[in-house]
């Protein structure tokens, strides 16, 4: 139901056509992947069949025909509760770096090395971001990426520690 | 590793032990105009000694840092001295600013020491002060500031004298989170505008990612450049 929520959220600041509706996605989250059209259509439709949206008009300027959709009361209200609701954390158990690093230890392949040039691919993806990020101009935007930079962050310091660890003990246990 | 002609700093082959303890075991690095460079590694790896052994704080007991072609060690105590207080800039983790001195007098104390007059060293620290939006600190002690004004403050003072290059240990270590970012970001942007070079000795993914590049400090020596990273230089 996320981006069905996310799009409430857009329509919110008022109505909008899908065109809007993607660009305003792709904007508050510019570490996701852009939303394909097909993807927001289908997101409306659904919205609209469960009531939350309306077709509020199709209006045709020089280019294609657009239909602008709008929140219903009931809209408004499932994005209320979408906002107040907790969210589970994780799961991060199956990321591939864990994959890869306790298989590494069990087949006894050198990780230590893995996890030294995964380092290097993580900083510079960090480097990126950062650079993004004081780039920005919307508060929003930053907080989004600060949100990538935090898990960055935190795989990097996983593998400075798994690091040590296997350097210290050579094993996890 | 050859010695590019561009490079600012040099250091190789540098060797330095406390009573039993040893630090570092022939770390090398080089450093062009205008760079910024973080030095990671884990607690313990030599990154703070090798930072002082760069700019000049401590002798190595063995290997060579040049500044410009010059080594340090050929130089004696008052040239090295001389050498720190006009080219280099030094910020270290809690500002070490002078309890006793206001925030002007803080900073234009480098430019006294160097020989300027009182009144052309307040004027250049005044800048430097709004410079870092801390202007109206101007006459407060730095027991009255926060961390985050204190580190401003520090920055003003290391840039004051418009170093060629500017060494920064843990420069936002005893900072918050985003009062770190802050510091950082007006580290960054000033050593960047003043076309300084910044080596920064972090512990701090996120400040070494504001750095153009890492070293990796390991068991006192540098480790090799990992795939995804700029390569090390053969």
């Amino acid at each position: 139901m996320s981006l069905g929520s996310v799009l409430l959220g857009v329509l919110a600041d008022g109505p909008a056509h899908g065109y809007d509706l993607k660009r305003a996605h792709d904007a508050r989250f510019p570490a996701a992947r852009p939303l394909a059209y097909g993807q927001v259509y289908a997101t409306l439709g659904r919205l609209q069949r469960d009531g939350l949206v309306e077709e509020l008009e199709t209006r045709q300027d020089a280019g294609p025909e657009r239909t602008v959709y709008a929140l219903t009361d009931a809209g408004r209200e499932a994005l209320r509760h979408w906002l107040g609701e907790t969210e589970q954390p994780g799961p991060y158990a199956a990321d591939e770096l864990v994959r890869k690093t306790i298989t590494a230890l069990h087949t006894g392949a050198d990780s230590g090395d893995f996890l030294r040039r995964q380092r290097a691919v993580h900083l510079d993806a960090m480097r990126a971001l950062t650079r993004e990020r004081s780039d920005a101009a919307e508060p929003g935007t930053r907080i989004a990426l600060d949100h990538t930079l935090a898990h960055l962050d935190a795989d990097l310091r996983w593998m400075e520690e798994t690091r040590e660890r296997i350097a210290r003990d050579g094993t996890t246990r | 590793m050859t010695d590019t002609p561009q490079s600012i700093l040099t250091a190789h082959g540098v060797h330095k032990s406390f009573g039993r303890t040893v630090a570092l075991r022939g770390a090398a690095l080089e450093v062009q105009p205008g760079e910024c460079v973080a030095i990671t590694g884990p607690s313990g790896s030599g990154k703070s000694t090798l930072l002082h052994c760069l700019a000049g704080v401590l002798m190595p007991d063995s290997g060579v840092v040049t500044f410009r072609g010059t080594r340090l060690d050929a130089l004696g105590v008052d040239e090295r001295t001389r050498l720190r207080r006009s080219s280099f800039g030094l910020v270290l983790q809690f500002g070490q600013l002078v309890p006793e001195l206001s925030a002007l007098e803080n900073v234009a104390l480098p430019l006294m020491l160097e020989g300027r007059r009182r009144p052309d060293a307040a004027a250049a620290a005044t800048q430097w002060l709004e410079r870092l939006e801390v202007a109206q600190l101007a006459h407060t002690r730095p027991t009255a500031m926060s961390g985050g004004e204190a580190q401003r403050v520090a920055i003003a003072r290391a840039l004051v004298t418009s170093p060629d290059i500017v060494f920064a240990d843990e420069p936002t270590g005893a900072l918050d989170t985003v009062t770190g970012e802050l510091a950082l970001d007006v580290l960054v942007k000033a050593t960047r505008e003043t076309e300084a070079a910044l080596v920064l000795v972090t512990h701090d993914n996120r400040v070494a990612a504001a750095a153009e590049r890492e070293v990796v400090l390991r068991d006192g020596a540098i480790e090799a450049a990992g795939d995804g990273g700029p390569g090390e230089p053969t």
